[in-house]
């Protein structure tokens, strides 16, 4: 029986080793891409102008108030009748990366309102335009304030990107299903896939941490934000 | 000519006029003191003269250009009007070394090894040589105000505006900022806002006593604490004596 099953996960292990690189692939770029939208939402939310702001509101309601299936469905199987055609991985990219925007905007925008004005004032006071003031004295202690949610919404992709196999990438969940479906196996390979999510999980969340710590001033308090995206 | 002119200053904020046209005048290296109860729009018009609020109406001169006008580049203003605040407003996420330095790097382009040796120089000058290494959260309230006026005076501003310096300080803490402060008198101009009475008695060149959005009288210590015209001047100096001990401190 055990035999059995180690010669299974080894037989098993070229299809799903490929499935985990579309899913870290899909994590890293949704959220190095999203960090980077996500901020220049939040800061157009903060700073921006009444029209900036409105655009900036209007994008994260809309991507907040409709859920990440239909937002990929539109992407994958909606556009194309427009005319703009993405490979399966493209859309899966595009549409994790344009919806964890919008989640991480509003952690950081939350992060940024929680550095006291006073900070902005002794910025400007210094001679710093609005610009340095964000980039230099804002910015730094926001973003420390934001590592957790932003853990948070790291786990949140590595697991929610599984979403993506219903469009045909061949993420880790899908090369699941595949194996299962040849071989009838479904609890093995399914347990199997949940114990590598764990541990993806487990490892990503300690090195956050280390990461965090590293980066930990006294003072700036990780505790200040709570809203977190719910799994 | 002045060095600093204050011209007719208005400030409203929604609908409630908080400065109701106010002017005067300081010198190179003067120092100056405003006193008066709170709520009475001292900081508003430290505010208003570098603009972090600007005024609705009149005009802030500084060596001879206009803050005021929209076509001055206030960020150049800004460098030459150090500001200190009642809280602080330390950077949280530096140390104070690179608290004083960073106004030096960023906005002085000043090379980081040059700028952090004349931010150590401000530092022991207010006597925190030990501490360059430690973050805000880490110091004192004397300490992170001695910070924030060495922030100040790195950049060799023509003049200091102070916010109540020591208000937010334990009074065993007090002294220490204050004699820092006494050690600036006549190296740069100050304008000081307190309620430290023996500070206003015994450094000041002028006093300036304000109510009600208005300067209600100024004159020199010895006018106004043996001399004052106003009475509203006399009951505000005689009931703010009594509360903070003129005597002990800043004398
Ligand atoms: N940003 C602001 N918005 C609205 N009201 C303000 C603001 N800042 C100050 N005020 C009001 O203006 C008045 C004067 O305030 P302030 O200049 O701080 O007085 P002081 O420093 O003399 O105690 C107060 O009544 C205060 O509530
Ligand atoms: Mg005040």
């Amino acid at each position: 029986m055990a035999a059995d099953f180690a010669q299974f996960f080894l037989n098993s292990l070229p299809d799903l080793f490929n499935g985990l690189g579309y899913t870290l692939l899909l994590t890293f770029i949704s959220i190095t891409a999203g960090f980077f939208l996500g901020i220049s939402l939040a800061l157009g939310r903060v700073y921006g102008n009444k029209i900036v702001n409105g655009f900036c509101v209007g994008y994260i309601e809309l991507i907040r108030g409709t859920p990440l299936l239909v937002q990929l469905f539109i992407i994958y199987f909606g556009l194309p009748s427009i005319g703009i055609i993405f490979t399966p991985i493209q859309a899966a990219l595009l549409g994790l990366s344009l919806n964890s925007a919008a989640y991480q905007a509003e952690y950081l925008r939350g992060a940024i309102q929680s550095v006291e004005s006073g900070q902005m004032s002794a910025a400007r006071s210094l001679g710093m335009n609005k610009l340095q003031s964000i980039g230099h004295v804002i910015l730094p202690q926001a973003l420390r304030i934001s590592i957790p949610a932003w853990s948070n919404e790291f786990i949140y992709l590595l697991q929610y990107s599984s979403i993506a196999y219903i469009i045909q990438v061949a993420e880790l969940t899908a090369e699941g299903k595949f194996i299962a479906a040849h071989t009838f196996r479904y609890l093995e390979v399914f347990a199997m896939i949940a114990v590598i999510y764990l541990v993806l999980t487990i490892v990503s969340t300690e090195i956050i941490d280390r990461i965090a710590k590293r980066l930990s001033i006294p003072g700036i308090g990780a505790a200040k934000q709570v809203s977190l995206r719910e799994g | 000519m002045a060095m600093l002119e204050v011209k007719d200053i208005y400030k409203s904020y929604g609908k409630v006029p908080i400065l109701k046209g106010v002017s005067f005048t300081m010198e190179k290296e003067e120092t100056k003191v405003i006193i008066g109860p709170s709520g009475t729009g001292k900081s508003t018009l430290l505010r208003c003269i570098n603009q972090l609020s600007p005024p609705d109406k009149g005009q802030v001169w500084l060596d001879g250009e206009e803050i005021t006008n929209p076509k001055t580049n206030i960020n150049k203003m800004r460098e030459k009007i150090g500001f200190v605040f009642q809280d602080f407003n330390l950077f949280n996420h530096l140390t104070a070394l690179r608290n004083v330095s960073i106004g030096l790097e960023k906005v002085k382009k000043i090379e980081k090894d040059a700028a952090q040796k004349r931010a150590l120089q401000e530092l022991t000058r207010v006597g925190l040589e030990a501490q360059v290494g430690q973050y805000p959260a880490q110091l004192s309230g004397g300490q992170k105000q001695r910070v924030g006026i060495a922030r100040a005076l790195a950049m060799d501003p023509d003049v200091i505006l102070f916010d109540e310096p020591t208000s937010a300080l334990d009074p065993e803490l007090i002294g220490d900022v204050l004699d820092v402060m006494k050690s600036l008198c006549g190296k740069v101009a100050m304008l000081v806002v307190t309620h430290e009475m023996g500070f206003a008695r015994n450094v000041a060149d002028e006093i300036i006593f304000m109510e009600g959005g208005i300067i209600v009288e100024q004159g020199s210590p010895k006018e106004m604490f043996t001399n004052a015209k106003m009475a509203r001047t006399k009951e505000f100096l005689g009931r703010i004596g009594a509360l903070y001990g003129e005597d002990e401190t800043g004398g």
